[in-house]
């Protein structure tokens, strides 16, 4: 028994040294690397669709600096939109903090703050959402169906929300919180029961259940949950069902993103010191090893999509309750996908699913200005997305273009064939 | 001998169990579908298209009691059946089951009123074509071990390509080229991430879906929208009447009037099937999927087997790309391919990985698709909403297995290492 405990504490610590301890470096690189080699490649597309490098190469000839230097007007004035959109100016936060310690009046310093805590508004459900999927892929489960369970999630919080009345807050709340996260579990459960029972693999189910739940929502919004009038959304929640804002009105900063941080250390804890994450881990890393050590491969399948469903539904619950109120159609678009790239750019760790839960935060909340300011689509965001995830998931490619010697260590395989 | 009688015993149970089922599918059949109907009332079934008259055959039409009567009473008899004596084939007691509750369905629907069973049947197949495409795709790649996942973005950037190449040079066919070669581009890239680079398989597939939703929809809100007519609205293939065969009852209207697309699936699914079974490249396939370092050892080049079928498979699910543009609707719309893609890898476990079974069990998900659109017509009292979940619950029971467990090649989806 102690000896079992031994070999847990110096796997944890292990698995720890790599992420963050003598090697922080290198486990950082890749992914650095990653984002950075996507954003370039980003840049190019920008600069290949914008209609001012086209006219200025077609002067190539006479004149090719002008040619160049309209790339890179380009690529600077789209993302210099997205970092100002996303992170806003440290000048104009000094500038609004030192007229709040002279004035008292915190008007400008609102509003220099405001892109930074919105970026911090939209990392909250994707540290949920990948949180989710990265407990997945520590025990071997791909669960692309985080977007259908986080709409479930929302919809199970907004019917918590607007149904119930009259109840005080710190029980309605958490009523509110815990319907989106029973939502949630239930969605990943099915999958999770099919692959355990009949080894359907979870990949083709979990998204079957995502468009599941958005016909289902098609239904719940035009009938049964849909507010009065002619609008397809459901109606708003109770005042009491809602989490707290830490700023006043257009701020929409809240106690979520508080949440999403417990979250994430708690999802930590029972991943690395507790008795039943060191089994998920190991049926991740060794189904058949796991078995023959005794370990329920099956229970530990269902009880992952559970927990995983859970998490992609409390996202559902902090995005309703702490940001938009009411739930409409395309609430959850692209989230699954978005989930499933930042908990490959966070190794699965927890800690490092918020690192990118944040940087992704500030890629697509500054998405959202560069579109209005330099016209970009914001699906620009979605092709960033994918390359990084083909580099961090290929990192013999990195290596080959930054001619660099390093070993990641523990490439994990992250998923298996088909019914096995 | 303990042993033996525990299976005996377990066997007992699963007998009794599943005819059990099969009783109170029954009388499921009874109750949801008996209520509402009135003595007399008739259900009518369209047996002809208005083109093909030269040999028309009479429409069926069925007393809608009587025959929801007999189809309960005849799954109930089937369940006492399984439970008294055990039926051998599992397939064939859940294909009749499954008939008996879509025909009863299908019965009720029509109570009254009447639906055009070949026009259904037909638009069946039409929609099976895109999930078709997916699943021979998925056949091809994954009988030489290389499991793409991403097939539904594949289809998306050809559709997109497909579209914009035939509106912007007039040219139908080489639209069909164009999205064709673009397929076959992209299979290229995630053949040389998982086999050059070892790339996990599947978030490589996840990779390519990604990036295709956000390009098309980067390149559809940047200019698709605004230029339309000049990048967007190319027409569709017309469809082709192939002379006398289609004036065969029944078959005909169902098989030989369809667009380019349709035939060309047809006719892949036969190419497929032969040349995996009866040429020295199917081989070679199949036993690169099976074990190559066997083939290896024999000489066989695993990594071009492997990059070979996986481009060939681009181009298929390329081809699936061109059906949702020049094949249907003459235009691309964001995220147009709504899941197909994967429900073409269902289709392809459910078929065993191979070409006819991957063709038929397309099949069961085009009707499933085409039985929802014609009950919205029919006006049914379930929601639209409710019955588009059909193809969709249908793939999650076909992948349980129940229906007979599939086998995938065995090494399916590992990355090959030379020694």
């Amino acid at each position: 028994m102690s000896a079992n405990k031994e070999i847990k504490k110096t796997e944890a610590r292990s698995s720890l040294a790599k992420m963050f301890g003598g090697s922080a470096f290198q486990s950082l690189l890749i992914p650095t690397l990653a984002v950075f080699i996507g954003l370039v490649i980003g840049g190019l597309v920008i600069a290949a669709t914008d209609a001012g490098v086209a006219e200025a190469f077609k002067n190539f000839s006479s004149d090719p600096g002008a040619a160049f230097k309209s790339i890179w007007t380009a690529i600077a004035t789209a993302y210099g939109a997205l970092f100002y959109g996303s992170l806003g100016s440290p000048r104009e936060i000094i500038a609004g903090f030192k007229a709040l310690q002279a004035t008292g009046d915190n008007d400008a310093f609102l509003k220099a703050i405001y892109p930074l805590t919105e970026s911090l508004v939209t990392a909250t459900p994707y540290i949920f959402a990948g949180l989710a999927v990265a407990i997945g892929f520590r025990c071997g489960l791909f669960n692309i169906g985080a977007e259908g369970q986080f709409f479930m999630g929302a919809l199970g919080a907004a019917y918590v929300g607007y149904s119930l009345k009259g109840l005080p807050w710190f029980v309605h709340l958490p009523l509110a919180i815990l319907g989106g996260g029973l939502a949630g579990a239930i969605w990943g459960a099915v999958p999770g029961y099919l692959k355990a029972k009949f080894g359907a693999h979870e990949v083709v189910n979990t998204i079957m259940m995502n468009w599941i739940a958005f016909r289902l929502s098609d239904w719940l919004l035009t009938g049964p949950m849909m507010t009065a009038g002619f609008r397809p959304v459901t109606p708003n929640i109770q005042k009491t069902a809602e989490l707290p804002r830490f700023f006043e009105d257009p701020l929409r900063f809240n106690w979520g993103f508080v949440l999403a941080l417990v979250v994430a250390w708690l999802v930590y804890w029972f991943l690395f010191k507790t008795t039943l994450g060191f089994e998920i881990r190991s049926v991740g890393a060794n189904p058949d090893g796991s078995k023959y050590a005794g370990m329920s491969v099956v229970r530990n399948f269902v009880l992952v999509m559970v927990l995983s469903g859970a998490l992609a539904g409390l996202a559902g619950s902090a995005q309703v309750l702490g940001v938009d109120h009411w739930v409409g159609q395309g609430f959850s678009a692209g989230y699954g996908f978005d989930a499933i790239a930042l908990a490959l750019l966070g190794k699965s760790h927890p800690l490092g699913v918020v690192l990118s839960a944040i940087l992704f935060g500030i890629l697509r909340s500054g998405a959202t200005r560069m579109q209005s300011l330099a016209g970009i689509p914001i699906d620009i965001i979605s092709i960033i997305q994918g390359l990084v995830i083909i580099f961090v998931a290929a990192p013999a490619i990195i290596r080959w273009l930054f001619r660099i010697r390093i070993s990641t260590g523990d490439e994990t395989v992250l998923t298996r064939g088909w019914g096995k | 001998m303990a042993v033996q009688s525990t299976s005996q015993h377990t066997a007992q149970r699963n007998r009794l169990t599943v005819g059990g089922i099969l009783i109170v599918f029954g009388l499921l059949i009874f109750l949801l579908f008996t209520p509402g109907t009135e003595a007399g009332q008739v259900a009518k079934f369209g047996m002809n298209l208005k083109s093909s008259a030269a040999l028309p055959i009479p429409d069926i039409t069925l007393p809608v009691q009587a025959s929801i009567y007999a189809l309960s009473i005849l799954v109930v008899f089937l369940g006492a059946f399984q439970m008294a004596r055990g039926i051998r084939s599992a397939g064939a007691l859940f294909g009749i089951v499954a008939f008996a509750f879509v025909a009863a369905f299908l019965i009720w629907a029509t109570k009254g009123k009447s639906l055009s069973l070949i026009g259904m049947l037909s638009s069946s197949l039409v929609r099976a074509t895109p999930i078709a495409l997916a699943a021979l795709c998925g056949v091809i790649s994954e009988r030489a071990a290389v499991v793409n996942i991403g097939i539904e973005g594949i289809m998306l950037i050809s559709a997109q390509a497909s579209v914009v190449a035939a509106t912007m040079s007039g040219s139908m066919t080489l639209g069909l080229i164009v999205g064709v070669l673009v397929g076959a581009l992209v299979a290229a890239f995630h053949a040389f991430l998982v086999i050059r680079f070892k790339v996990d398989q599947i978030v490589s597939g996840v990779a390519i879906n990604i990036f295709a939703t956000g390009a098309t929809s980067f390149l559809s809100s940047k200019y698709l929208q605004h230029q339309g007519d000049l990048l967007n609205n190319s027409g569709t293939y017309p469809i082709i009447q192939i002379p006398l065969l289609s004036k065969i009852p029944v078959l005909g209207p169902i098989l030989f009037e369809n667009n380019l697309v349709v035939y060309l699936m047809l006719l892949i699914v036969i190419v497929m099937h032969i040349v995996l079974y009866y040429t020295p490249w199917g081989l070679r396939t199949r036993a690169v999927g099976e074990h190559p370092k066997a083939a290896d050892t024999l000489g066989i080049n695993v990594f071009f087997v492997r990059y070979v079928n996986v481009i060939v498979g681009g181009m298929i699910a390329g081809l699936g790309g061109v059906y949702f543009t020049l094949g249907s609707v003459g235009r691309f719309d964001e995220v147009m391919t709504a899941g197909k893609g994967f429900i073409g890898l269902a289709a392809m476990i459910f078929g065993n990985w191979n070409p006819i079974g991957a063709f038929t069990s397309s099949l069961i998900f085009g009707f499933a698709d085409s039985l929802q659109i014609k009950m919205q017509i029919l006006s049914v009292p379930i929601p639209s909403s409710i019955l588009a979940m059909a193809p969709y619950i249908v793939t999650m029971i076909v992948l349980t297995g129940v229906v007979g467990r599939a086998i995938p090649p065995a090494a399916d989806g590992v990355a090959y290492e030379k020694q």
